[in-house]
């Protein structure tokens, strides 16, 4: 029976992209109450996804952390000049993950990590103003992670894992501004790859410099989902040799998850209370182009532009021991979008944003945390255009003002033996 | 622990409940647009084809869903504008029954013949809706097409018993109130607080796209004399015209007027070009040889019998060279020789006087209709390859509008603008000058934000497959152009669409 519900859980993992790109930094309720810093923090098996190298610091033999969040986000599009309006319609995201380390040695720590560390999830209205760019994208990508965390000596170790990837692409959009059947519904493409594979690596150290302040580094290398044979359907297309789009064909292309390098710091005072500061740069310089390459001969092939920056993260967050049953965290983020002006597609409509968060750990007896969190993430009103649409060799931007927010609750489970 | 979690829930429920992301100023928020002095809450159109979202030949749904007055009152939406109701057909093949028998044709559609060249072609089909099934009115969209000024005033033009007689307009007849029941009395019942007002180009149109062959009834204000492919008489246009507007404003409405364009701005009477014939030298001197006779002996004569003057004489001069040629053509303002040549001295055969009687050859001052297209340099009798139509068979003058024929309708259109501009202003009413605008897209066109629009036939994007009615892209510029004269006059701020979101020509192919 309980694996029945763990299964029917999994089933709805839709990471919703909240943060650049589609990055979803939600990878563990302790740190992400903390702004999603944990770099150098030591207090549970999230270390796992944040610095494997820490893992052998944790004070227990076996540490067990399971968490999913809830992520509720909101996009709204309008365009002053010609007065339309759209709103997403996304499901509710619930990225999980799981993380369990086992101190085999003093000097050897073992674990593993389930996570969804990338994913988006937007759905427009069909046939909206800018559904000729996407009416809806569902990405997702689960990491698998086994770990190893060695120590050199109370100051200083390392750690690192090999990635497993397992990841989907689900995409539609209209083929042009205008194109449609005689009945005037749109014609329409839509792109699924069910299940694409790559691989990965992780390495990390970290340095205790005095009891009280630590210091992390991990980096997460960049993975290249290739997506291939996927399934491309094409709908509502007039019956004319002057539009041949087959009703099926298969589609190539490759999406990129970039690497991270993360450093940071924790420190110490006044006996309860922990300072952590992380700074996160997401290498999104990779993803140079989205482009789809048709097996059909008669479907050009799709290029889109994205010229993604590298974009960096600055994470803040507070710990405070309140009492024997609770802990009390806080955080605050500034994440940099990697979208650059004029190439703000509203497949991943995200400029800067803040993000708050807040949440607690309940001890409940010795071995059992509960942990929460919550993060609203805010973004300001954007005025953006994507510019690399063509009709005939000639650029038509999309453009018009973009207001996003999400609301994230998130819980979790640790469990210490 | 219970309470905690009951504290997160609600927490969670009170943060989803105010979630969406909402902008600072929404352009669906009340007064981010601006109405300015009008009323938009209930909106009237009243005119012809080109408001009723007839295109291609037909009116079906999708063309509906791109009238002008459609597009313009999912914008006048954002200003406090209300619903606004169409006489839907049933389906996208644009043809009408009457009782189950198909009446008026099914729409064209881009099709690619088997050599694979587009061009277009009837759309393939049964229409559905019947005239005597369609649910009645009225709807705030009240063009009807094929209305002339004065149709919208006359009693009985919905009266289904008088459609095959031609005394009544199907598409009236579908969404009349009644048998008596008058265009503007339907509309009028509304209570509209805004009205727009596009009627006259009939008045003309009909009497070009019939090649000049009704009358020019300037003169004339007996309605009741009057045939369907005639000139109204401006002073009738005026009287009905004012009165339609009289009636519109007496309950306070405001609106915009729009005056009628001229013709020769339309594809239907640009496309084809007037030298469209094509002969080798070794051809046209033969053919020239052919009318030898006619340019040197029979229109000299005649011209020296006082029966046609010596310029008519020069003006019928046949003469083919290398190369692309005008074709020979029939022309009704002619003086005819039919009967003449075939008489002392000339003596032709009735057949050969016939030919001759109107004949000349079609000049650069000529327009050649579209649908000549497929009659010119064919050849109607199988038995005889060298009756060749435009070379030795004249043009019928239903395919060609001759320069004084062009300058009838010039007239009577200057006229009528003159009404409409005199109206507007004495009204204080909104006119939009679609003259202009046309004039404007036939020479140079117009920049939209993925190309130029213009009036060339199937690639220009303006115009439908009929060559006379407005593409959804071409009648969102027409309403964005009214929303402009709207904006201006009334201070309003009512945005307007991109007209690269709209489509231009359908295509398909029949069968398969």
């Amino acid at each position: 029976m309980k694996k029945i519900k763990l299964l029917a859980v999994i089933s709805l993992i839709t990471a919703v992209s909240y943060a650049g790109g589609y990055r979803v930094a939600l990878q563990g309720q302790k740190s992400l109450a903390m702004g999603h810093a944990g770099v150098a923090v030591v207090n549970s098996s999230e270390l796992v996804f944040f610095n494997p190298a820490g893992l052998v610091y944790l004070e227990n033999k076996l540490n067990i952390s399971v968490g999913v969040s809830g992520v509720f986000s909101n996009v709204s599009y309008q365009n002053e000049s010609t007065g339309a309006s759209a709103m997403t319609n996304s499901a509710t995201g619930t990225p999980l993950y799981l993380y369990a380390s086992y101190k085999a040695t003093d000097w050897l720590a073992l674990g593993v990590g389930v996570y969804t560390p990338f994913g988006s999830g937007v759905s427009y209205e069909d046939d909206w103003a800018g559904s000729h760019l996407v009416n809806n994208i569902d990405l997702q990508a689960i990491y698998i992670q086994p770990t190893v965390s060695v120590k050199v000596n109370e100051n200083f170790s390392f750690g690192g894992g090999f990635i497993f990837v397992n990841g989907s692409v689900g995409f539609n959009r209209n083929l042009n501004r205008t194109l449609t059947d005689l009945e005037g519904n749109r014609s329409e493409v839509t792109l699924d790859a069910p299940s694409v594979s790559a691989t990965g690596w992780t390495l990390s150290a970290m340095f205790n410099i005095t009891e009280q302040l630590r210091v992390g580094t991990t980096y997460r290398s960049e993975i290249i989902m290739e997506a291939r044979d996927g399934d491309a359907t094409f709908e509502n297309v007039p019956n004319s040799p002057l539009t041949p789009f087959p009703s099926a064909t298969t589609f190539n292309a490759d999406l990129p998850l970039p690497a991270e390098w993360t450093v940071g710091l924790s420190y110490e005072f006044c006996d309860k209370w922990l300072f952590a500061f992380d700074f996160n740069n997401t290498y999104w310089d990779v993803y140079e182009s989205l482009d789809i390459d048709f097996a059909d001969p008669n479907v050009p092939d799709s290029v889109n532009s994205r010229n993604y920056n590298t974009s960096a993260t600055y994470r803040f967050g507070l710990q405070y021991d309140a009492t024997e049953m609770f802990t009390l965290r806080t955080g605050y983020y500034f994440d940099e979008s990697p979208v650059q002006s004029g190439l703000f597609s509203p497949e991943t409509p995200r400029n800067d944003s803040s993000g708050y968060t807040a949440g607690f750990t309940f001890n409940v007896g010795q071995r059992f945390e509960i942990d929460a969190s919550f993060l609203y993430l805010h973004f300001k009103e954007v005025n953006e255009s994507y510019d690399a649409y063509y009709e005939n060799g000639q650029s038509v931007p999309f453009a018009g003002k973009y207001k996003s927010n999400a609301f994230i609750p998130g819980l979790g489970i640790t469990y210490k033996m | 622990m219970k309470n905690y979690i009951k504290i997160l829930i609600a927490i969670a429920a009170v943060g989803f409940v105010s979630c969406e992301a909402d902008f600072e100023n929404a352009v669906t928020d009340e007064g981010f647009y601006s109405s300015g002095t009008a009323n938009f809450s209930n909106y009237v159109a009243l005119g012809n084809s080109l408001t009723s979202g007839y295109a291609d030949g037909g009116l079906y749904i999708t063309g509906q869903n791109n009238s002008y007055p459609n597009i313009m009152a999912g914008q006048f939406a954002l200003v406090g504008g209300g619903e606004f109701t169409q006489p839907l057909m049933s389906d996208n093949i644009g043809g009408l029954l009457l009782g189950g028998v198909q009446i008026t044709s099914n729409r064209f559609v881009l099709g690619v013949d088997a050599n694979g060249n587009p061009g277009p072609v009837r759309l393939e089909g049964t229409p559905t809706t019947d005239v005597l099934t369609s649910a009645p009115g009225p709807y705030n969209n009240m063009g009807v097409v094929g209305a002339k000024s004065f149709h919208l005033s006359a009693p009985g033009y919905g009266n289904a018993a008088g459609i095959l007689s031609g005394a009544a307009n199907p598409y009236y007849a579908r969404i009349a109130t009644s048998a008596s029941s008058t265009v503007l009395e339907d509309a009028l019942s509304l209570d509209a607080t805004f009205f727009s007002l596009w009627i006259g180009n009939n008045d003309v149109l009909s009497y070009a796209t019939s090649g000049g062959s009704g009358v020019d009834q300037t003169g004339n204000l007996d309605l009741s004399t009057y045939g369907s492919n005639d000139i109204t008489d401006p002073n009738v246009f005026g009287a009905v015209y004012s009165a339609q507007v009289a009636a519109l404003v007496a309950g306070g409405a405001k609106g915009v007027l729009i005056n009628i364009p001229d013709v020769s701005s339309i594809p239907y009477f640009t496309t084809v070009p007037g030298p469209a014939i094509p002969l080798d030298a070794a051809t046209a001197s033969a053919v020239n040889a052919q009318f030898a006779a006619y340019n040197t002996q029979i229109l000299p004569g005649l011209a020296g019998l006082g029966i046609i003057t010596p310029e008519e004489a020069d003006s019928r001069i046949v003469s083919f060279s290398a190369g692309q040629n005008y074709p020979i053509i029939t022309d009704n303002d002619l003086t005819d020789m039919s009967g003449i040549l075939q008489g002392q001295p000339f003596n032709l055969p009735p057949a050969t006087a016939g030919l001759l009687g109107q004949l000349r050859q079609a000049n650069s001052g000529d327009l050649t209709l579209l649908t000549a297209a497929s009659v010119l340099g064919s050849t109607p009798d199988p038995s005889n390859p060298q009756l060749v139509v435009g070379v030795s068979i004249p043009v019928s003058n239903e395919y060609i509008l001759t320069s004084s024929e062009q300058s009838k309708i010039a007239t009577a259109t200057a006229a009528y603008n003159v009404t409409i501009n005199a109206l507007a202003s004495a009204n204080d009413l909104a006119i939009w000058d679609s003259n202009s605008a046309f004039d404007v897209i036939s020479s140079i066109g117009v920049p939209y934000d993925g190309g130029v629009l213009t009036a060339a036939f199937v690639t220009g994007g303006a115009f439908s497959l009929d060559g006379v009615h407005g593409s959804p892209r071409g009648y969102a510029y027409i309403a964005n152009s009214v929303i402009d004269a709207i904006n201006s006059k009334y201070d309003a701020t009512i945005p307007k669409v991109a007209i690269g979101d709209y489509g231009t020509v359908q295509v398909t192919n029949n069968g398969g």
